[in-house]
């Protein structure tokens, strides 16, 4: 039953993402920028999705320190996880766009660079898992690093903008007409896509999950005999 | 059995009378009191901050043009890379000292709070970092000839050198007994730190430049005091459970 | 009166469980001794009872209270593994250090009153990295005993300890015990553990396997226990 929805959600999101593509493929390009501004689309709503994932693993984290129950804590992992995988497709996507328009792999724009200070905080928190053998102790500390990481993300945010409005420098994305609203209902839908996408990911990683934990049962087990 | 049961009572009794002794403020300065004891005995770590820390200045010397008054001013900026780096190794050994003989046990069964234990090293490291820093100001003045008023430098360190302790002793409790803990620290604690490291760089690169840190820079200041407030406000609530779980 | 009381405690690392079910009573006065092989439960369960560990179902109770409370915690002193002392301090330092931490009325006194029941009023102001391995154990129960504490949890007190130590640590438990204070030892010297107990309770896999008073018998055979209900 849950593989059929798991398969049922990942049908509807490769099959949103083809319509999307397509009705991408024939917009007409921007103005300014061309058809590198399509780009857009994946950019932008791949920054949403990891942020409801960073979302997620917060109250899960928060859950877990109250509730003390495993499920909490296999959801922050995979959330995390997922999360990190979507901001990696926008800091590469943002990389791509650079290079097609200034030739640079890489600009200081207050987005860009904020979403590379928080993929740094969030593979520390995968490091620290990695470092505590104790699955308890691991829940727990990797749970009061997730609130953390979370409390810093808006804080990262403003501080980089604050400086960029001190000292300004090339800003990204930005459309020098209004965008059209066909364009913004794609969009949407891209991003309802790759949440899909985001779902699945997360639930097959809960399973290898589940499964870590029932081997890690074993073995103390085996060790106790 | 009658002196079993009044036992307890007496012990309560006696405890509700040593409240004074047990207050907040004077267990902090105890606990703060001991790092502070501990570390200056050996004064290993705070002797390896400051080798490491003017070792580092003395390379800046090869990577800049020194004859470039700018560049003069951004090396002001570059300050707090030293003071972050130099000031994870003082760090590092916050809750690590406390492994030997198990101590950390001792200390989380005395009846002193989580938030105590952490105010208490916090404030230990906080004097220790900011004595490093100290002595770092007058040799980079000496090599660079950059110097900075003292009475705003002051402000900028106390709130940069806040936020490096306040994060690297939480942290310090979190990696305390995981594997490549003197690697792990830095890890995480460096990611965390950018807007304060960020606001830190600001306000000492305008200071080198001659402008005054209350001038329009004065955003920078709240940027830091609100992220010591808020961080000093989290690693309180948290710490209990890092400590005991 | 009963001082500790394990009421259906159960411990998980991860999903496998260190203790199981276990359930257990100290009244005041007393000396419960914990028997068990290596990787029984004993530390796990000493270390819960001390409130350094929470225990995923049931409850610890000392003297009807939670033993993570700030006031439970100015009666239990605790031996574990480690000597729980600073190696760059002095003994005299150390133990004012946690004279303070209990908020004891008189640190400088208590420390004294105390070096000098341990043996170790001419080595004040030594530093314990200097110390032998008998004089680190007598600190470490000069620390344990110094705030007077109605709950003493001694995690194998008796390893490793030299002869005038271990005279110490008999002297000090068996004044203890006559003042109605409460010990439970986990312990593999049986002989020295077994004169001072009035109960035993043997721990097998995480479970108690028996939990009775302590016979003449058992002290003439320490290995009685284990062979009648170990496995």
């Amino acid at each position: 039953m849950r593989d059929k929805i798991l398969y049922g959600m990942g049908l509807a999101a490769l099959f949103l993402l083809g319509f999307d593509i397509y009705k991408i493929a024939n917009f007409p390009p921007e103005a300014a920028q061309g058809a590198i501004f399509k780009i857009i689309f994946f950019h932008v709503p791949a920054a949403w999705t990891a942020m409801v994932a960073a979302g997620t693993a917060l109250v899960c984290s928060i859950l877990f320190l109250m509730k003390k129950d495993f499920k909490y804590d296999a959801i922050a992992v995979a959330s995390t996880e997922v999360g990190l995988a979507f901001l990696a497709v926008n800091l590469v996507t943002g990389s791509m766009w650079g290079h097609v328009i200034w030739g640079i792999w890489w600009t200081w724009d207050v987005r860009l660079t904020s979403a590379l200070v928080c993929w740094l905080l969030y593979a520390g928190y995968l490091m620290l898992r990695h470092a505590i053998e104790e699955p308890t102790q691991r829940a727990t500390y990797a749970a009061v690093f997730s609130i953390f990481a979370f409390l810093d993300v808006p804080v990262v945010y403003f501080s980089i903008r604050l400086f960029r409005t001190q000292h300004p420098g090339p800003v990204f994305l930005s459309s020098t007409g209004s965008f059209p609203p066909d364009w913004g209902m794609v969009l949407l839908l891209n991003w309802v896509a790759l949440l899909l996408l985001a779902i699945v990911m997360t639930i097959v990683r809960l399973g290898h999950e589940q499964t870590q934990r029932e081997i890690d049962y074993v073995r103390r087990m085996a060790h106790a005999l | 059995m009658p002196i079993a049961r009044e036992l307890p009572d007496v012990a309560v009794k006696l405890a509700q009378a040593d409240r004074r002794r047990s207050s907040f403020t004077r267990l902090v300065f105890v606990v703060m009191a001991k790092d502070l004891r501990a570390e200056l005995r050996t004064k290993e770590a705070v002797n390896a901050s400051l080798a490491f820390a003017v070792v580092i200045l003395v390379l800046f010397n090869f990577a800049f043009d020194l004859d470039d008054a700018a560049t003069r001013m951004i090396i002001g900026g570059l300050l707090w890379l030293v003071f972050a780096f130099a000031g994870t190794l003082v760090l590092n050994r916050s809750f690590a000292r406390e492994l030997p003989n198990d101590c950390l046990d001792a200390l989380v069964a005395a009846p002193v709070s989580g938030a105590t234990l952490f105010l208490g090293k916090a404030l230990a490291n906080y004097v220790l970092v900011l004595a490093v820093e100290l002595v770092s100001l007058p040799v980079f003045g000496i090599l660079y000839n950059v110097w900075f008023p003292f009475g705003q430098m002051i402000i900028i360190l106390a709130l940069g050198t806040w936020a490096l302790t306040v994060i690297g002793t939480v942290f310090s409790a979190l990696t305390v007994n995981i594997r490549l803990r003197e690697v792990m620290l830095p890890m995480l604690t460096y990611p965390m730190l950018v807007p304060a490291l960020m606001g830190a760089m600001v306000l000492t690169a305008q200071l080198a430049a001659g402008t005054s840190i209350w001038g329009e820079s004065a955003t920078w200041l709240k940027v830091l005091t609100g992220f010591d407030v808020l961080y000093t406000a989290a690693a309180l609530a948290l710490v209990e459970t890092v400590l005991v779980g | 009166m009963t001082a500790v009381t394990v009421d259906g405690v159960w411990k998980f690392y991860g999903d496998y469980p260190a203790l199981r079910d276990v359930r257990l009573d100290a009244e005041a006065g007393t000396c419960l001794a914990l028997i068990g092989r290596n990787g029984a439960g004993k530390t796990t369960l000493l270390r819960t009872i001390a409130g350094f560990a929470k225990p995923g179902k049931g409850a610890i109770r000392i003297f009807g209270q939670e033993p993570r409370e700030t006031e439970t915690r100015r009666h239990i002193g605790v031996i574990g593994h480690g000597i729980a002392v600073y190696d760059e301090l002095s003994a005299y330092e150390n133990l004012t250090l946690y004279a303070r931490l209990y908020g004891l009325l008189d640190p400088r006194r208590a420390a004294l009153e105390w070096l000098e029941q341990t043996g170790l009023e001419r080595v004040r102001d030594g530093l314990v990295r200097e110390f032998s391995r008998g004089m680190r154990q007598r600190l470490a129960v000069a620390r344990a005993f110094l705030h007077n504490p109605s709950v003493l949890l001694l995690d194998e007190p008796f390893t490793a300890l030299d002869d005038r130590a271990i005279a110490v640590l008999q002297r000090l438990l068996r004044e203890a015990l006559a003042n109605g204070k409460t010990v439970i030892m986990s312990t593999h010297q049986l002989r020295e553990a077994l004169e001072l107990s009035s109960h035993v309770a043997l721990l097998n896999r995480g479970a108690v396997a028996f939990h009775g008073a302590c016979t003449a018998e058992m002290v003439a055979d320490p290995g009685w226990v284990y062979a009648r209900y170990g496995d």
